[in-house]
């Protein structure tokens, strides 16, 4: 039924389109450097680190490789992770109407909110490579420059390694949750111009604002309402236990934000000329 | 069954404004099934732009639209998938091969069948000549290659209707005549191809009809016979006595003669009788070393209908 419906064989076309892109690899490249360059820069300065100074957990890295990871990801998540997922979010409908492919999709015919759809998942699909990227290689390369063993977390408590690399999907799961309100305004934005980068900007000046609003304190009671806002939490999943209320009301945060730019972007989309 | 299902293309004062500007004014259609209907304007007449109407891309300001017996927009759906077409050029993944081009695009359609999928592909590389370019990616592929490929996208399937706007731009004289005898060869399969161009010489090799835009109007349309018809013939005779000459011919009726030297043209009948006038001429001891019927060329009139200057008219 779904693969009829939706399109199974549209769904596996997108993902083919986008890991067939080299831009798509040379970003997940990028996002693999982040936790490699903060290990190697701790590597070959750890004596100089005292505890608690620098990003949290980095005084930890030395003890624990497999706190790189966690530590990459506090690092990438404001504006590096970002950035690369506003690209693919920006390039959805834009990219396509760009290099004119959109007018030979939908005279297909593709159908154009199971094209939206389609572009949303793919844009998701991106996220969680992005995500996994940086955790899997964080713990490949902190378990090459530092020992790993089993994890004292915030807490105090010790978790064991196959518990620790359960949390780790999970921060990768969390983070990606985390950025699904923004790729529905990406796709939104991506929906109102034929010219990608504009869009990806559009994305990218969004998630700066949003952190800006939800810095300042006198903006206390708009907080909750920014996309942004839980985007650091994932810190909770190294508790013990597992503190997951900030979890649930990101999700409910992140679906409000998909119902409303889905629904612009359906709007927009399904009634708009395809001029290019 | 009413006339309008002998129509692959009807519609009926379609008006598309953009701003201020009417693109296109009102026309109506009537492509015939099975014809090869050439739909000719200058550059700026607003044929691409009733082609993203046809095809559902850009909304109907006014009028209605019935594509092979739907109503467009409304069951674009049900008529897409035995349309076949090219917009204004071939667009694909540039890092993507031309056949996972097509592959994309097949995935697209919904009603396509997954399993048929290669075999389908291959056979319309094949078709337009590409089957040893296919793995190449598509920047490597120069504008004919391109522009190949995105006649072969359009006949992934089976189509009633193909629509082909400038099938023939940016191709060399090769490319452009395996163009055409490509879309010889399919209308000749007994599908109906509406075929935009600015290039009237292309319209007459290949056209049944013709619709003649210009400055969003239709101007003219019919079958290609109809519209020739429509310019007038010229007698031109010269002679070595031309007042004499002009005397005999008055006294048959023809007016309006020009003289140029020692040749005549005067408008005549599409069916006169030149050889009868020809012998006229000598027995009234006139020595005529040339006569003969002008008809009317397409293009006169075709430069009559659009306007002859080369500047974009808006
Ligand atoms: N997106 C748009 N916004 C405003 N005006 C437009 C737009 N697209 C086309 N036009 C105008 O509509 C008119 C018709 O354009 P169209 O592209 O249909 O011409 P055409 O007959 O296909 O020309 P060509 O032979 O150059 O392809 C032109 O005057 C053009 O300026
Ligand atoms: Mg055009």
């Amino acid at each position: 039924m779904f693969a009829k419906s939706l399109g199974l064989s549209l769904m596996l076309s997108e993902l083919k389109v986008m890991f067939t892109r080299r831009r798509t690899w040379a970003m997940l490249f990028a996002i693999a450097l982040i936790p490699i360059l903060l290990a190697t820069a701790v590597y070959l300065s750890a004596d100089r680190l005292a505890p608690g100074e620098g990003p949290p957990f980095l005084d930890r890295v030395t003890q624990n490789g497999l706190f790189t990871g966690f530590t990459a990801m506090l690092l990438a998540m404001p504006l590096f992770l970002p950035l690369t997922i506003s690209v693919v979010a920006g390039d959805t409908i834009a990219g396509e109407a760009g290099l004119g492919t959109l007018r030979y999709l939908l005279i297909a015919p593709v159908g154009r909110a199971r094209l939206l759809v389609v572009k949303y998942l793919g844009t998701i699909a991106f996220t969680l490579a992005g995500t996994f990227t940086l955790m899997i290689a964080g713990a490949i390369i902190g378990a090459i420059y530092f020992p790993v063993g089993p994890i004292t977390l915030l807490s105090g408590d010790v978790i064991q390694i196959p518990e620790a690399l359960w949390r780790m999907a999970l921060v990768a799961l969390y983070t990606t949750v985390s950025m699904m309100g923004m790729l529905a305004l990406g796709l939104f934005i991506s929906t109102l111009t034929t010219i990608p980068v504009g869009a990806m900007t559009g994305v990218l000046i969004a998630s700066g604002v949003s952190q800006i609003l939800d810095n300042l304190p006198q903006l206390s009671w708009l907080h909750e309402w920014l996309f942004t806002h839980y985007w650091l939490d994932f810190a909770d999943i190294l508790r013990q236990p597992m503190e997951l209320s900030s979890f649930g009301s990101n999700l409910l945060l992140q679906l409000g934000y998909i119902a409303f730019f889905g629904a612009l972007a359906y709007g927009r989309f399904t009634s708009k000329d395809i001029l290019s | 069954m009413d006339s309008s299902s002998n129509l692959a293309i009807e519609t009926a004062g379609l008006v598309k404004q953009f701003g201020s500007q009417r693109a296109v004014a009102g026309i109506s259609l009537s492509v015939p099934r099975g014809s090869v209907f050439g739909f000719l304007g200058p550059n700026g007449s607003g044929k691409t732009t009733t082609i993203r109407m046809l095809l559902g891309l850009a909304d109907v300001t006014e009028g209605e639209i019935t594509l092979l017996g739907n109503s467009i927009p409304k069951d674009l759906d049900t008529a897409l998938p035995k349309v076949g077409a090219l917009v204004e050029g071939p667009a694909f993944y540039p890092y993507m091969s031309g056949r996972n081009n097509l592959f994309r695009m097949d995935a697209a359609d919904r009603n396509s069948d997954a399993k048929t999928r290669a075999s389908r592909v291959d056979a319309a590389l094949d078709r337009v000549g590409l089957t040893n370019a296919a793995s190449k990616k598509v920047h490597a592929y120069s504008l004919g290659m391109k522009q190949r490929l995105g006649l072969a996208n359009a006949l992934l399937k089976p189509r009633e209707l193909l629509v082909l706007d400038e099938p023939t731009n940016g191709l060399d004289p090769q490319g452009t005549r395996e163009v055409r005898n490509l879309i010889r060869s399919l209308a000749s399969e007994g599908i109906t191809i509406f075929l935009s161009s600015h290039l009237l010489s292309e319209i007459e090799q290949l056209c049944t009809h013709v619709a003649v835009m210009s400055a969003g109007s239709i101007v003219a349309q019919g079958s290609l016979a109809e519209l020739r018809s429509h310019g007038q013939s010229r007698l031109i005779a010269k002679v070595d006595d031309v007042d004499k000459s002009v005397e005999l011919l008055q006294a048959q009726g023809f007016a309006k003669i020009k003289i140029s030297g020692d040749q005549l043209t005067t408008p005549a009948d599409a069916e006169l009788d030149v050889a009868g006038i020809n012998q006229l001429l000598v027995k009234n001891k006139i020595g005529v070393s040339e006569i003969r019927l002008e008809h009317p060329s397409l293009e006169e009139y075709f430069v009559d209908l659009t306007g002859e200057g080369f500047e974009v008219v808006r």
